[in-house]
């Protein structure tokens, strides 16, 4: 399994960082390492620092923001505090909540070229990677399409292939679905659950709602006031009794699995996570009395 | 009451965003508006206050035709809450913030006073009162924002996107804040994207689609109607997706509610048991 | 509707379409100076009907003619205002000098409006940028331009919303004396301002995060290349420019009143 795999991509070991003029600090003391080709979902309240903490994986955090940033970091064995973003952005990707801010060219291929221009790739180059990435995240039909002719789904696929056409370690997407509609925010997470299967590009993906999401995740990180409170393999995270009292929202077919569970219902195997394995679970159940 | 004739709403830019929408909620109604991204959501009910006057049709709220009426007396009756709050929030204070609408409706400075009080106090925002809004954080500007339209207390309150950003306990409080004014016989308009939300709360639900509606009835019927959830960019909710999957064992698959799912589990293993 | 609605660039495929800005541009800039060069209609006219080809090459005929709708109140005011002076200096006379200077004022006018909105019809602001940053000017100004473009329609929507929220919170903007007008614009303005420093943020994030800022030379996805038709475009627009100057050298100008003598014996 990916748990074992040798070399970190992210490794931070105590980061503490505090805003400029802010009273406290935004996260504290946190000490995470995600290894290659994980799935990782970070979540946890609002205003519990998961956005800070994004900042930190490509630098934004400490050179765009100042403010003190104390402990270590590494990404891609590289010390983020000594190289600056533009450098990172070759490693590290971040695709943000609104669709809106972050595309600036008036056609997709220009926008999905724009990091590889901005780091001088041959021109050959970065034609063939901007097609590959417009093909695999499925705009490539929509190559010349201005963004407001685009629907915020395709608009953060855009994003997406933005950062994907840099062929990067890591790809870090902050609540990427908010705007989106159920089956836009699904087509998402299918495109970047296939990066990470296929390509093995290692995934960190912001998210309040676990009932989309949880299922992908071989890795999940929980955080409140700034600290990381829970960290581990989903299936046991999900199943522990604190998970309740931090009020993140468990998927509804795992809080059906505890209710049954408290019913005394005798299930065999993990805490499922998604109704395909819940459904896996009833049917067993029902065989075994037949 | 708010009832909608044919309604026809193009944009000067040229695009029909509405297609011939009929449809009624009488008083106390509880709805949630569903439906994929440019389908026309935020475009209805923004008729609704008269912000947007139909193309063609009519719109009519409280036996008022809307193109008869400004939308500042509209609005004295039907309250809408935008998506952003940035777009609302400019006052130095919370408690300006809150004032605004009042002032602008020519409440009387004593009443204004015992109006801030109560909607502060509603949403939690007591501590607040002299923070000026852009000092806090987005679940928090969202509930000012929330705030400063209830102080004036409409009848109907429409409300866009409330859930966008919001963590499982903010979700729950908006939940919980929506059933209480229901108990006080509002009608309370939704517009969302979060099915789980609109599974849990279980209002009507009214799904659109191109400009036009293509599902009306009980959250329970439209959210697992497989015919319906064809035709829309809908996902069912778990528990739904849940049941589909059974539906080769006998199980009913128009189940939503968790502790429905419960019972229903229940019986079955029972049953085989024996 | 006005003048500057025919200016706004509509993506069809065309030949015009696809030839390069530069070519397009220097076609708009030497029709101008030809047109300066004449002073009589008959010349004028010319140059107005010799585009119209272009137009109909170009597929964009009904934005060209509502732009010419657009000017034609413009265009109507030049006439009767150089048709009147010329009226009042000759003596409140009638005369053929005076219509025909008019006439070629107005079409002068025209012509320019014409040639200047088959340029930006047929020219995409993703090119003209382009277009921009290949003739060495600084690659952070064409980067300016082309967000500004992508983002003023943003912005004007954005304005929108913000009006339709505070008119929802009882805002009416109309009420009261001036001051107190002005006054209401402060709940829209306030929110425009602070939603346009939030945007810019997010917008400097993000480009950070896709590598701005490498000093280095940047390379672009598009290179502008003359092909042959920006070649045909270039030799029949310098034809244009050295015929017409021979002619207003060397060869007599038909006038207006010689053609009407002409017809009149
Ligand atoms: N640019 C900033 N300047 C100062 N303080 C900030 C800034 N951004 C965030 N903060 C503060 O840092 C803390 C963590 O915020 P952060 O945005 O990381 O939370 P989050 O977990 O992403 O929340 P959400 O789920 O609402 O997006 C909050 O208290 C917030 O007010
Ligand atoms: N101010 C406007 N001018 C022109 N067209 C508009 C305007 N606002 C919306 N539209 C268009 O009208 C259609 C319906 O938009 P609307 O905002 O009502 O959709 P929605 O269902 O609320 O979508 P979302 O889920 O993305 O909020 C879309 O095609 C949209 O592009
Ligand atoms: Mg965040
Ligand atoms: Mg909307």
């Amino acid at each position: 399994m990916v748990k074992y795999a040798t070399m970190p991509v992210i490794e931070t070991r105590n980061l503490t960082y505090t805003y400029p003029e802010a009273a406290k600090a935004s996260i504290v003391d946190v000490s995470i390492r995600i290894e290659k080709g994980e799935f990782v979902l970070i979540t946890g309240p609002s205003g519990c620092g998961k956005t800070t903490l994004c900042r930190c994986f490509n630098g934004l955090i400490p050179h765009f923001y100042h403010g003190t940033l104390e402990g270590e970091i590494t990404v891609a064995g590289l010390n983020v505090k000594e190289h600056p973003t533009y450098e990172m952005a070759k490693y590290v990707g971040l695709v943000f909540q609104n669709p809106e801010n972050q595309l600036f060219a008036l056609s997709v291929e220009k926008d999905v070229a724009f990091g590889l221009e901005n780091l001088g790739v041959p021109r050959d180059e970065i034609r063939s990677r901007v097609d590959w990435a417009m093909k695999i995240t499925g705009i490539y039909e929509l190559r010349e399409r201005a963004p407001y002719e685009l629907s915020g789904g395709q608009q953060q696929r855009v994003a997406i292939a933005s950062v994907l056409a840099m062929k990067p370690d890591v790809i870090v997407l902050d609540e990427p679905t908010s705007f989106l509609d159920p089956l836009g925010a699904k087509k998402i997470f299918e495109v970047i659950h296939r990066l990470n299967r296929e390509l093995g590009i290692t995934i960190v993906l912001v998210e309040h709602r676990l009932d989309l999401t949880v299922k992908y995740a071989d890795h999940i990180i929980i955080m409140q006031d700034g600290k990381v409170i829970l960290e581990g393999d989903p299936h046991k995270i999900l199943d522990s009794e604190d998970m309740r009292l931090i009020g993140v929202g468990i998927p509804k077919v795992t809080r059906l699995y505890q209710l049954l569970k408290a019913d005394g219902v005798k299930f065999h195997g993990k805490v499922p996570l998604s109704p395909e394995e819940m459904a896996e679970k009833v049917r067993r159940i029902l065989k075994t009395h037949d | 009451m708010i009832e909608v004739q044919d309604l026809h709403f193009t944009y000067p830019s040229g695009v029909e965003a509405l297609k011939g929408i009929s449809l009624k909620i009488e008083d106390g109604e509880f709805v949630a508006i569903m439906g994929e991204n440019g389908a026309g959501k935020t475009t209805l009910v923004k008729h609704f206050n008269g912000l947007l006057k139909p193309t063609k049709g009519r719109v009519i709220v409280n036996g008022i035709e809307t193109t008869k009426v400004s939308v500042a007396t509209l609005a004295r009756k039907v309250g809408f809450v935008f998506q952003n709050p940035d777009h609302q929030l400019f006052a130095e204070t919370v408690e300006e913030e809150i004032s605004f609408a009042l002032r602008n409706f020519g409440f009387s400075p004593s009443v204004i006073e015992k109006r801030v009080t109560w909607a502060l106090n509603l949403l939690g925002l007591m501590q607040y009162r002299k923070t000026s809004p852009f000092m806090l954080s987005g679940g928090e500007r969202k509930r000012v924002a929330l705030a400063s339209v209830l102080a004036w207390d409409p009848e109907i309150l429409i409300l866009d996107e409330p859930t966008i950003g919001q963590d499982y306990q903010q979700k729950e409080n908006l939940r919980q804040f929506i059933m209480q004014l229901r108990t006080q016989g509002k009608t309370v308009l939704v517009v969302t994207h979060d099915v789980e939300f609109v599974a849990e709360c279980n209002p009507r639900v009214l799904l659109m689609r191109g400009g036009k509606l293509i599902a009306d009835g009980a959250a329970r019927k439209v959210l697992t109607d497989p015919e319906i959830l064809a035709q829309s960019s809908i996902v069912p909710p778990q528990i739904t997706q849940l049941f589909i999957e059974l539906s080769s064992l006998g199980f009913p698959s128009d189940i939503i509610d968790l502790y429905e799912a419960r019972e229903t589990l229940l019986k079955a293993f029972g049953a085989a048991a024996k | 509707m006005s003048m500057f609605d025919g200016l706004k660039y509509r993506r069809v495929f065309s030949p015009i379409h696809n030839l390069d800005p530069r070519v397009k541009f220097t076609y708009a800039c030497i029709i101008f100076i030809v047109a300066i060069l004449f002073w009589e209609f008959i010349p004028l006219l010319v140059l107005f009907v010799i585009q119209v080809p272009f137009v109909i090459l170009a597929r964009v005929r009904r934005e060209w003619l509502r732009s010419m709708k657009g000017a034609a109140f413009l265009a109507s005011v030049i006439f009767t205002v150089n048709f009147a002076v010329s009226f009042i200096n000759s003596g409140y006379m009638i005369t053929f000098v005076a219509l025909e200077y008019a006439l070629a004022m107005t079409f002068r006018f025209l012509v320019l409006v014409e040639s200047f909105s088959i340029f930006f019809l047929t020219t995409s602001p993703d090119h003209l940028g382009l277009a921009l940053e290949q003739t060495r000017v600084p690659y952070e100004f064409c980067f300016a331009f082309t967000t500004a473009v992508r983002f003023v329609p943003v912005l004007a929507e954005e304005a929108q919303t913000i009006m339709d929220a505070q008119k929802a919170r009882g805002l009416e903007l109309e009420k009261g004396n001036f001051l107190r007008r002005i006054r209401n614009y402060i709940p829209i303005l306030i929110p425009l301002i602070v939603s346009a420093i939030r945007r810019s943020l997010e917008l400097a994030e993000a480009m950070e995060s896709r590598a701005w800022g490498v000093s280095k030379k940047r390379t672009n996805l598009y290179e502008l290349k003359l092909h042959g038709s920006d070649y045909v475009l270039l030799t029949v627009t310098v034809v244009l420019l050295v015929a017409a100057i021979y002619v207003r050298l060397y060869l007599p100008v038909p006038r207006l009143a010689e053609i009407f003598d002409y017809f009149a014996h």
